[in-house]
């Protein structure tokens, strides 16, 4: 019930900071960035450099940044304890413990476990220990299950594989997906446009393990020319990311299609051919930009749809991500674990979102001018 | 040549896309296929024939047997009706929250409008396969490989795109001649809503939950592949088809049918759903 509560209220905080108006929008968002950066900054650099780094780019922040991207980290800080919050909720709900065994624990033990874990009984207990550790050491806490690590500790060689896995895998998407959309779009109704449209439409009906487990079955079995599974050099990332990358090539190509079809209708572009600039001057220079506009702001889903989707992957392929720790973590209610990759899927996808609202407000000035 | 309202046109403009009709073919005959053959047939997808290991495709066994000698073809078929039903299940609970959350937030307007689609904005930040793994552990004790879990967690993440388009919608249609008019006459915002708002947002609705469908049945199809599925549904038989492919001796059956029958599937609803939304958004 009082989880019920602290929900409700989070939500209702996130809720009210849409009616701000925009000068503490900004104040807001530059405060909660020179917070977050020294939470983040304090250990490496120490407290009196980090809050005078923190301190400056809240400042540059607010002075600078465009009030949309204020306006998300303004959002962000309340999100992540919105995140936390309900993510220990849907664990504390669930049944089963992480101290569950084959023989039940003493009474005693379990209690001595708690302590020692910083897990308590309730809930509420828990998201305070887990808060105060992550704000003030900045610590993500022990794994439970894992016997003698940290959180930090495991998840961080996973990080840079998840990273690279779906960096390549979303590259790959934005440029196949364009590509092939914008080569369809730019002849309508053509026989190339209804080939990679029905291409497309494969890429987007298909489950990607059914597509990983044909490309394998043909470039791994069949032709020897690639590795199977695992996770060690070039070659080995070949297949995991095709498949990661090709449902969403095949959305950003049906969004450019639409894009650049709509956008050579214009009366700029008639204007363009007018002035009698060539073809390609006229795709490249004038078309281009307003018809990848729905692309880029299809990114932010993009990029959590491949994080996700890299928990299928990584299984597929037996990479050592994130997301094999996110699904043992949770089938053992590893609580801090889980707690772990929530906050770094978040977090990547915010960023994530960060940068796609800069590249929006570049692509499209009007946008900044709607906000201001 | 009679008068045909937006509903009538629609229908025409559907009948002549082709790939939308053989979707809607290839839809009827698989859901026939999986509802009706196992009764036809007496076919038990359980029944265990020791004997008969890794059998392939026969007379007998159309599509082979799987490592217990179970009949594929029973499998794949009463696989089908789960696959189907979760699909169903899930893009209706999906629309329901969907259409309430964002018509109430088209309705009301101001604070409360941006209460609600700040909620979805932070939702949509969160990768939605993170939740549905979470609130799949919400039953994990209760109902260990049943399909209400399924539905409740797909659902729960699906109605996110649904409210920001039923939202748009309203929005869009609230200060039109009819609705003031209706609202003249005394007419509860309830009504407004469901009377006079909603069924001009049908057609945007009925595409988006045409095209939920398949993404709800390839999430399912994740959540199997996990090991946190539906018992017996084509997402964890395209999984056992997969734990046995090699390059010696693969019983490729076992992987090809199931992946056969959820490719066809997801493509029928794909086409429909195109089909549908061209039928009914000429513009877009």
């Amino acid at each position: 019930m009082t989880f019920a509560l602290l929900l409700v209220a989070a939500l209702a905080v996130i809720a009210s900071l849409a009616k701000l108006p925009l000068g503490a929008t900004r104040a807001l968002g530059a405060a909660f960035l020179a917070a977050g950066l020294f939470a983040a900054l304090r250990h490496p650099l120490g407290d009196a450099g980090g809050a005078l780094l923190a301190l400056a780019m809240g400042a540059l922040a607010h002075r600078f940044a465009p009030p949309r991207v204020l306006r998300r980290v303004a959002f962000l800080v309340p999100s992540f304890a919105l995140l936390i919050a309900v993510t220990t909720a849907l664990m504390y709900l669930a049944p089963g413990s992480p101290f569950a065994q084959e023989r039940a624990l003493a009474p005693s033990v379990e209690a001595a476990l708690r302590e020692r874990y910083g897990v308590p009984e309730n809930a509420f207990g828990f998201f305070r220990i887990y808060a105060e550790r992550l704000l003030l050491a900045g610590d993500l806490g022990p794994a439970l299950k894992v016997q003698g690590r940290t959180v930090a500790e495991l998840l961080a060689p996973a990080l840079p594989v998840s990273l690279a896995l779906g960096g390549a895998a979303l590259l790959l998407a934005l440029v196949l997906g364009v590509g092939l959309g914008v080569r369809a779009g730019l002849r309508p109704n053509s026989a190339s446009d209804y080939a990679s449209m029905g291409l497309a439409l494969f890429g987007i009906s298909l489950p990607a393990f059914v597509i990983g487990a044909g490309l394998v079955i043909v470039f791994a079995l069949r032709l020897g020319w690639l590795p199977v599974a695992g996770w060690g050099g070039p070659a080995s990332a070949v297949l995991p990311c095709v498949t990661l990358a090709l449902p969403y090539a095949a959305v950003i190509a049906r969004l450019a299609r639409a894009g650049i079809v709509e956008a050579m209708r214009q009366d700029f572009v008639r204007t363009a051919r007018a002035k009698g600039l060539p073809e390609s001057a006229v795709v490249w220079r004038h078309a281009l930009r307003p018809a990848l506009l729905p692309v880029v702001s299809y990114l932010g889903p993009a990029a959590a749809g491949i994080l996700t989707g890299s928990f299928v992957v990584e299984t597929l392929f037996g990479v050592p991500g994130m997301g094999q720790w996110f699904v043992k973590g949770a089938i053992n209610r590893d609580y801090p674990v889980v707690l772990g990759t929530a906050l770094f899927y978040f977090g990547l996808v915010s960023l994530f979102n960060l940068a796609v609202d800069l590249a929006y407000a570049w692509l499209d000035p009007r946008t900044e001018q709607e906000a201001a | 040549m009679t008068a045909a309202g937006p509903w009538g046109l629609a229908w025409r403009r559907l009948r002549r896309n082709r790939a939308a009709l053989l979707g809607a073919l290839l839809l009827l005959a698989i859901a026939g296929a999986c509802f009706l053959l196992p009764l036809g047939l007496a076919l038990d997808p359980f029944a265990t024939a020791p004997a008969l290991r890794h059998a392939p495709p026969s007379g007998a066994h159309w599509l082979g047997t799987d490592a217990l000698g179970r009949d594929l073809l029973a499998r794949v078929l009463i696989g089908g009706r789960t696959s189907l039903a979760v699909g169903l299940a899930a893009t209706l609970a999906s629309v329901a929250i969907g259409v309430v959350w964002g018509g109430a937030a088209g309705l009301l307007g101001g604070a409360a409008d941006e209460a609600l689609m700040r909620i979805v904005d932070f939702l949509y930040g969160i990768p939605y396969m993170f939740l549905v793994v979470l609130v799949m552990l919400l039953f994990a004790d209760t109902a260990r490989g049943q399909a209400l879990p399924v539905f409740v967690a797909l659902g729960l993440v699906q109605w996110l795109t649904m409210a920001r388009i039923v939202r748009g919608q309203v929005l869009a249609l609230r200060g039109s001649d009819f609705v003031l008019a209706a609202r003249a006459t005394g007419a509860s915002a309830a009504r407004i809503l469901f009377r006079h708002l909603l069924p001009n947002c049908l057609g945007p609705i009925v595409v988006y939950a045409t095209l939920t469908v398949p993404s709800v049945i390839i999430l399912e199809s994740y959540l199997s592949f996990l090991g946190l599925g539906v018992e017996l549904s084509w997402g964890q038989l395209v999984a056992e088809g997969l734990a046995v492919v090699n390059p010696i001796d693969s019983p490729w059956w076992l992987l090809a049918f199931p992946s056969g029958f959820l490719a066809t599937t997801l493509l029928a609803l794909n086409f429909l759903g195109d089909g549908l939304r061209d039928a009914l958004d000429p513009r877009g």
